[in-house]
C-alpha cells in the first residue's frame, strides 16, 4: 500500500498539451476516481501513474518514491484495463497467476495464491476455464484478480465497467467497493460515468481539458460545486441553471420572478442560479427560495421519483414529483426549491459565487 | 427442402469447374506413379495393371532419399527462420513508435518489387565471395527472411489490442516475452499461414537451388526429379512418382496447420 503524488504533472504530444502540470495528492489506502468527459486527461493521468506513458514534466511519487524513470513492472502497481486483456490463450489460473510472474514464490505457494484470490472472487470453478468460455463479468474478474494476486502498491482502474451491461456494472461497482474496504489498497479508478464516481469514491477529482477543477468527497463536490461544469457533471439528472440579473438583495430571473442572492461578487450583474431537480418540487409557493411555473411538457416515471421537464419563458426546468403523483402533460405546473438549496454561478466565469 | 437460389447454384458450379482443374493433375500424377513405362502414354485415369515397382525403384534409389532429406532441411530450417524473424520484425514495426520505422518498412517492402530472376546474380557473386556455394546455407541464405513475411506479420501484430502487451509489460515481462509469450499465441493464424507458404514455397524451389549446387548430393528434390528427366530419355513414371511422394509432406505440413488458421482466437479475451 502507498500514497501517490502528483506534482505539476504536463503530458503533451508534440505541440499539443494534454496535462497541463495537475497537482494531486492520493492517501494510503484511499479510493479516488478521476472523472470528466472523454478528452479530459483522466486517463492519460491514469497511464502516466502505470508508466505506460512518458511524462513530459513534473513528478510522479509512489510510496515516497520518485518513479518518473521507473518501468511499469518496477511500479509495483496493477492495472485493469477496460477491455479486460486478459490473455484469450490461456486458462482463467495461468491468467490470475501472470500476475505472479515476476514474484519468487514456489509454484505451490503461488498456486495457494490464485486459488485464494479466485475463491474471493467467485471464480473457483472456472480456473481451468479458457476467457472465451466466461461473460463479460466473470472476465472483468479474472482481469481484477491478476490484478490482487500480488498485493501490488496501488491498483489501478481505466474504465473497467464501460464494457458491461447495466446491471453488471452496478453488481461489480458493489464487488470492487467490497474488496477495497477488505484489502486498504490505494486505488485510482478513471471513469466517465458520474454515477460511478459518487458511489465509489472517497474523493473524486474531476477534470476538464487537462486541468483538474475540483476535488473532494462526493458530497462536497454535490453541495459545493466550485463552477458550472461541476455542477451540471455531478449529480443527475444535470443541474437546471437559471440566467438572472443581479440587483440589491436579489436577483430577477429570466423566466420569470425573483430570487434572493446572499451577499456574493460577481463580475457583472449576470448570474446563473442553479437548482438540482431532486429540490425543485410541487409546492405551494413559498415566500423565499426559486419558484418556477410552467407547462409540464415531458414525464418520466421512475417509480421512486417522477421528473417533470416544464417549459418556462423558452427554457426547460427539470424538477421532481414524489413517485405516485404524476402530473399530465400540458397542465400548469409551478416547482418551488427552497432558498438553502439552491447554487449561484458568475455567467462570464462560470465560477461558483462565494456564497456566505 | 428449403429452396436453393441461383446464385449458389452457379457459385457451385464454378467451385465444382475450379476442382476438377485443380484435382485432374494430381489424379493423373498418381495414376502415372502407378503404371509402368510402356503404358505411360495410355491416358486412362485406372491403369490397366497398377504396379508399385515405380515406388520401389525410387524408395531404394539412395539418391531420391538424400534429395528428400535435403528438401525437408532447407524447407524447415527456412520455415522456423521466417516464422522467428519476419514475426520479430513485424512485430517491432507494428508496436514500437521509434525514428525511421516507416523508412524502415517501406525499405523492407519494397524489395517485394524486385524479381527473383534478378537477384539470383548477386545472390550468387554473394555466395560464391563467402564460399557458399554448393552448401545448405548457400541454398537457405536468400530466404531466411522474406519482406511479404514480414509485411503479413507487421499487419497481423497491427490487430493485437496493445492493452494486452501493456498488461504484460505492467505484469512485469521484458518485451522479447511479451513478443513471445502473448504476442505470438495471439497471431497462430498468421503464422500458420506463414509457415505453410514459407514450406511450400522451399519445398517446390527449383531455380535458385538448381544455380547454387552442383553436386548431386545437395540437390533438393525438385533438381533432383528434374535430373530424372535429363539423365537418359524422361521418364514420366519415375518424375510422377517421385512427385507423388514429394506432395506428401506438404499435405501432412497443411492438414496439421490448417486448424490454426481457422482457428481465430485473436479477440476472445476482449470484450465479447
Amino acid at each position: 500500500m502507498a500514497t501517490i503524488e502528483l506534482n505539476g504533472l504536463i503530458k503533451r504530444y508534440g505541440q499539443t498539451t494534454v496535462v497541463h502540470g495537475i497537482d494531486l495528492s492520493i492517501q494510503d489506502g484511499e479510493f479516488v476516481v478521476l472523472v470528466g468527459p472523454s478528452g479530459c486527461g483522466k486517463s492519460t493521468t491514469l497511464r502516466m501513474i502505470a508508466g505506460l506513458e512518458e511524462i513530459s514534466g513534473g513528478e510522479i511519487r509512489i510510496g515516497g518514491r520518485v518513479v518518473n524513470d521507473f518501468q511499469p513492472k518496477d511500479r509495483n502497481i496493477a492495472m485493469v484495463f477496460q477491455n479486460y486483456a486478459i490473455y484469450p490463450h490461456m486458462t482463467v489460473a495461468d491468467n490470475i497467476a501472470f500476475g505472479l510472474y515476476r514474484s519468487k514464490l514456489s509454484k505451490s505457494q503461488k498456486r495457494q495464491r490464485v486459488e485464494q484470490v479466485a475463491e474471493m472472487l467467485g471464480l473457483s470453478q472456472l480456473l481451468e476455464r479458457r476467457p472465451s468460455a466466461l461473460s463479460g463479468g466473470q472476465r472483468q474478474r479474472v482481469a481484477i484478480g491478476r490484478a490482487m494476486v500480488r498485493d501490488p502498491a496501488a491498483f489501478l482502474f481505466d474504465e473497467p465497467l464501460s464494457n458491461l451491461d447495466a446491471q453488471l456494472r452496478t453488481q461489480m461497482r458493489i464487488e470492487i467497493k467490497r474488496l477495497h474496504h477488505r484489502l486498504g489498497t490505494t486505488s485510482v479508478f478513471v471513469t466517465h460515468d458520474q454515477v460511478e464516481a459518487m458511489t465509489m469514491a472517497d474523493r473524486i477529482v474531476v477534470m476538464r481539458d487537462g486541468r483538474i477543477l475540483q476535488v473532494g468527497t462526493p458530497l462536497e463536490l454535490y453541495e459545493k460545486p466550485i463552477d458550472v461544469f461541476t455542477a451540471r457533471f455531478i449529480g443527475s439528472p444535470t443541474m437546471n441553471l437559471l440566467p438572472a440579473r443581479l440587483r440589491d438583495g436579489g436577483a430577477d430571473l429570466a423566466v420569470g420572478g425573483s430570487v434572493q442572492v446572499p451577499s456574493a461578487s460577481a463580475t457583472t450583474s449576470d448570474i446563473l442560479v442553479g437548482a438540482r431537480p431532486q429540490d425543485l418540487v410541487p409546492t405551494a409557493a413559498g415566500s423565499q427560495g426559486l419558484t418556477v411555473s410552467g407547462t409540464v411538457a415531458v414525464v418520466e416515471t421512475l417509480g421512486s421519483e417522477t421528473l417533470v421537464y416544464i417549459e418556462s419563458a423558452g427554457q426547460t426546468v427539470i424538477g421532481s414529483a414524489p413517485g405516485r403523483q404524476i402530473p399530465r402533460i400540458g397542465d400548469h405546473l409551478t416547482l418551488h426549491a427552497p432558498l438553502e438549496r439552491l447554487y449561484y454561478f458568475d455567467k462570464v466565469t462560470e465560477k461558483a459565487l462565494a456564497a456566505q | 427442402m428449403p429452396r436453393i437460389r441461383p446464385g449458389r447454384i452457379v457459385a457451385w458450379t464454378l467451385l465444382f469447374i475450379g476442382g476438377v482443374i485443380m484435382v485432374t493433375p494430381l489424379l493423373f500424377m498418381l495414376s502415372t506413379s502407378l503404371k509402368d513405362a510402356s503404358q505411360v502414354y495410355d491416358l486412362r485415369v485406372i491403369p490397366e495393371a497398377p504396379t508399385l515397382d515405380n515406388y520401389i525403384e525410387i524408395l531404394s534409389d539412395g539418391r531420391f532419399t538424400r534429395w528428400f532429406v535435403n528438401s525437408m532441411i532447407v524447407a524447415v530450417v527456412v520455415t522456423l527462420s521466417n516464422v522467428f524473424f519476419d514475426s520479430l520484425v513485424g512485430y517491432t514495426l507494428a508496436k514500437f513508435r521509434f525514428r525511421g520505422r516507416y523508412f524502415v518498412f517501406i525499405a523492407i517492402l519494397s524489395t517485394l518489387m524486385i524479381p527473383t530472376e534478378m537477384l539470383v546474380l548477386p545472390w550468387y557473386l554473394m555466395a560464391s565471395q563467402f564460399g557458399w556455394l554448393d552448401s545448405y546455407w548457400g541454398i537457405m541464405f536468400p530466404g531466411m527472411m522474406t519482406a511479404f513475411g514480414t509485411f503479413l506479420m507487421k499487419q497481423f501484430f497491427e490487430g493485437v489490442p496493445d492493452d494486452f502487451l501493456e498488461a504484460a509489460r505492467i505484469d512485469g515481462l521484458n518485451e522479447f516475452t511479451i513478443w513471445w509469450k502473448i504476442a505470438m499465441p495471439l497471431v497462430t493464424p498468421a503464422l500458420s499461414a506463414l509457415a505453410i507458404f514459407t514450406f511450400l514455397g522451399n519445398w517446390t524451389a527449383f531455380f535458385w537451388p538448381l544455380i547454387v549446387t552442383t553436386s548431386a548430393d545437395l540437390y533438393t528434390l525438385p533438381v533432383g526429379l528434374s535430373s530424372f528427366a535429363v539423365e537418359q530419355s524422361i521418364q514420366w513414371e519415375k518424375i510422377m512418382t517421385g512427385a507423388s511422394i514429394a506432395t506428401l509432406p506438404t499435405l501432412i505440413i497443411f492438414l496439421f496447420l490448417q486448424r490454426y488458421i481457422v482457428r481465430g482466437v485473436m479477440l476472445a479475451g476482449l470484450k465479447g
